[in-house]
C-alpha cells in the first residue's frame, strides 16, 4: 500500500473484534475505505454486516482494535462530540427508522435543523431533496402511511440532505419490488457522481451487479477474498 | 432555533394532551393552595399591624382620688420605662367617648342614672418598645402603682391570636414546601413518561447527528410552559376566590379598620416564576436521569 494510498483512506479498521458474549460478530477486521468509492459489503446473512456498518459510526463500539473516520478515532470521541462524527455520515437503515409522528418533511429536515441551519435553508434544501427522490409531493404524509417502497426513498432523501461525506446503505432494497429498488440504486449512483463515499451492505446481486464498486465480502464474521457460495 | 424548540414543545404537548392536563392541574392547584395561605398571611399582617400600632394600655383608676393625687400617679406613670406619655382620661370623657363609639345605639346610655365608667389614664408607649412582652410588663408595674385598680392593655386575646397565627405560619411554610416536592416529581414523571415513550425517536434524532441539547430542550420548554399555565390557571382562580370573599367581608362587617387586599403584581410574578422554576427543576432532574441511562 503506497503512502498515498494512506493519506486518501477516509475510514480505516484496524484488527477490529466485535463480538456479544459468546457470538463473534466481526473477527480481526483489518480495512480501509477511501474518499468517494463506491464499496459493497456482502455475505450470508449473520456474517456481520450491519455490525460492520454500525461500527462506524459508533452505532456499536468494537470489543478491540481501531477504528478512525475522517481522522477521528472512535474510541476516543467522547459523548459529547459523538453527533459531529453522525453528521459525517447520513444512514439508511435496513428498517428506515423514521419517526412516525412527523410527516416526511419533518422528518429529512430534522437533520438540517439538528445541524442548527437557517430555516430558509432547510425549506429550500429538504423540498429539493425530496424532489430528486419524487417525495415532494407526499410531504405531508406520515411514514406509516406509504408504501415500503415510498419509505425507503424518504430514508434516501434524509441521509442525503445534510450532504454527508459517507452515504452508509444497509440492504437498500431487501424488501422493494424491482421498479423501487432500481430507483435507489439510481439515487445511489447519483449521490456517488456527486462526491459522497458511500458503502452498501447487501445480499443483493443485483444491486451489486448494477454498480462497480469494490466488494468486501464477509463470512462468520471474517473478511474473506473470495466470493462465496 | 428557539422557535423550533418552542414549536416541538407545544406540539409534544398537544399529542400527550392528557398528561399534559394532568401536569397543568397539579402545578394550578399547588400554587393556588400555596399563594392562598401567603394571601392569608399577607391580610393577617396587616391586620395585626393595625393592632400592633394602636397598643393602648388604660389604667383604671381607684374611687375617690383627688387631683393630687392623680398628678403623683402621672409622674410616676410616666417614669415608667417604655412610657411616653400618660393622659387622664376623666369619667365624662370616657362616657363622651362611648356614645360616639357606639353611634346610632346611644339610647342605652341614655337611660343611665350616674357615670358608670372609672376615671383613667391613657398611657402611650414609645414606638420602639411596642412589642407584646414590654407591654405585658408595663401592665404589671402599672398595676402595682397606687391608686390603680385594674389594667387594660389592647386586648388580651391578640397575643393568643398572634401565637396561632405564627403556628399557621409554619404551618403553611411547611405545606409550601411539601407542594414543591410535589411538584417537582410530577413534572418530572411526566418529562420521563415523554421521555420513554419517545426512546425510539431520541434514538433517531441521536442517529442523525442531533446534540443531546437539541433534542432535550423541547423538553425543558415544555415544563416550562406547563409550569406557567398551571401558575396563571392557579393564580387566577385565587384572584376569583379573593373576588367572591372580599364582597362578602366588606358587607358584612362594614368596618374601615381592615381593607382587604390581594398579592402585588410582583408577587404574583414572583409565584408563577417560582413554579417556573420548580418545572424547570423537575424536568432538569428526570433528563439527567435519562441521559445517564
Ligand atoms: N446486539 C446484538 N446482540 C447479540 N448478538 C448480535 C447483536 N447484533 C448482532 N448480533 C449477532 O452478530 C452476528 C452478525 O449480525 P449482523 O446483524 O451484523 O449480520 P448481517 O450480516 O447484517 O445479517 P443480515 O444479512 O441478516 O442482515 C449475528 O450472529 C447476530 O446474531
Ligand atoms: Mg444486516
Amino acid at each position: 500500500m503506497t503512502a498515498e494510498a494512506d493519506h486518501a483512506a477516509l475510514i480505516r479498521l484496524f484488527h477490529v473484534h466485535r463480538h456479544f458474549h459468546a457470538t463473534r460478530a466481526l473477527t480481526d477486521i483489518t480495512l480501509d475505505f477511501y474518499r468517494n468509492e463506491f464499496l459493497f459489503v456482502t455475505g450470508p446473512s449473520g456474517a456481520g454486516k450491519t455490525t460492520l456498518l454500525k461500527l462506524l459510526y459508533r452505532g456499536e463500539v468494537a470489543s478491540q482494535g481501531q477504528i478512525l473516520v475522517d481522522g477521528m478515532n472512535l474510541a476516543r470521541i467522547p459523548r459529547k462530540k459523538i453527533h459531529l462524527l453522525r453528521r459525517k455520515f447520513g444512514i439508511i437503515f435496513q428498517d428506515y427508522k423514521l419517526i412516525p409522528t412527523r410527516t416526511v418533511y419533518e422528518n429529512v429536515a430534522l437533520v438540517l435543523e439538528a445541524a442548527g441551519r437557517k430555516s430558509d435553508y432547510i425549506r429550500k434544501k429538504v423540498q429539493s431533496v425530496l424532489r430528486i427522490v419524487g417525495m415532494d409531493k407526499r410531504q405531508d404524509t406520515l411514514p406509516p402511511n406509504l408504501s415500503g417502497g415510498e419509505q425507503q426513498r424518504v430514508a434516501v432523501a434524509r441521509a442525503v440532505v445534510g450532504d454527508p461525506t459517507i452515504i452508509l446503505a444497509d440492504e437498500p432494497t431487501g424488501s422493494l419490488d424491482a421498479e423501487s429498488a432500481g430507483l435507489i440504486i439510481k439515487l445511489l449512483k447519483t449521490f456517488h457522481t456527486r462526491g459522497a463515499t458511500v458503502i452498501v451492505a447487501t445480499h443483493d446481486r443485483e444491486l451489486i451487479r448494477s454498480i462497480p464498486g469494490r466488494i468486501i465480502y464477509l463470512q462468520e464474521g471474517r473478511l474473506t477474498s473470495a466470493p462465496t457460495v | 432555533m428557539l422557535k423550533r424548540h418552542l414549536r416541538r414543545a407545544l406540539q409534544d404537548m398537544r399529542s400527550n394532551r392528557m398528561l399534559s392536563l394532568v401536569t397543568i392541574s397539579t402545578f394550578a392547584l399547588s400554587i393556588l393552595i400555596v399563594s392562598s395561605a401567603m394571601l392569608f398571611f399577607v391580610n393577617m399582617g396587616d391586620i395585626m399591624d393595625g393592632w400592633r400600632q394602636g397598643i393602648r394600655v388604660m389604667a383604671y383608676l381607684q374611687e375617690g382620688l383627688n387631683a393630687t393625687d392623680r398628678s403623683t400617679l402621672k409622674v410616676r406613670m410616666e417614669s415608667l420605662y417604655g412610657v411616653q406619655q400618660a393622659d387622664f382620661v376623666p369619667k365624662a370623657q370616657a362616657l363622651e367617648r362611648l356614645r360616639t363609639q357606639m353611634g346610632r345605639q346611644t339610647s342605652i346610655l341614655d337611660n343611665l342614672d350616674s357615670n358608670p365608667l372609672p376615671d383613667a389614664f391613657e398611657i402611650q408607649m414609645i414606638a420602639a418598645s411596642q412589642s407584646w412582652d414590654k407591654v405585658e410588663q408595663l401592665a404589671t408595674a402599672l398595676e402595682k402603682l397606687e391608686g390603680v385598680s385594674e389594667v387594660e392593655y389592647g386586648q388580651r386575646w391578640i397575643k393568643r391570636i398572634i401565637n396561632i397565627f405564627n403556628l399557621f405560619q409554619l404551618t403553611g411554610t411547611v405545606m409550601g414546601a411539601l407542594f414543591f416536592m410535589a411538584a417537582v416529581f410530577i413534572v418530572g414523571n411526566t418529562v420521563r413518561l415523554v421521555l420513554y415513550s419517545r426512546r425510539e425517536e431520541v434514538e433517531i434524532m441521536r442517529l442523525v447527528g442531533a446534540t443531546e441539547q437539541f433534542i432535550l430542550a423541547p423538553f425543558y420548554f415544555q415544563s416550562l410552559i406547563q409550569a406557567a399555565l398551571g401558575g396563571i390557571i392557579g393564580l387566577a382562580a385565587l384572584f376569583m376566590m379573593y373576588m367572591l370573599i372580599q364582597s362578602r367581608i366588606t358587607t358584612d362587617m362594614a368596618t374601615a379598620f381592615f381593607q382587604p387586599r390581594f398579592l402585588s403584581p410582583l408577587t404574583l410574578l414572583g409565584i408563577v416564576g417560582c413554579g417556573m422554576l420548580v418545572g424547570w427543576l423537575g424536568c432538569h432532574l428526570s433528563v439527567k436521569q435519562y441521559v445517564k441511562a
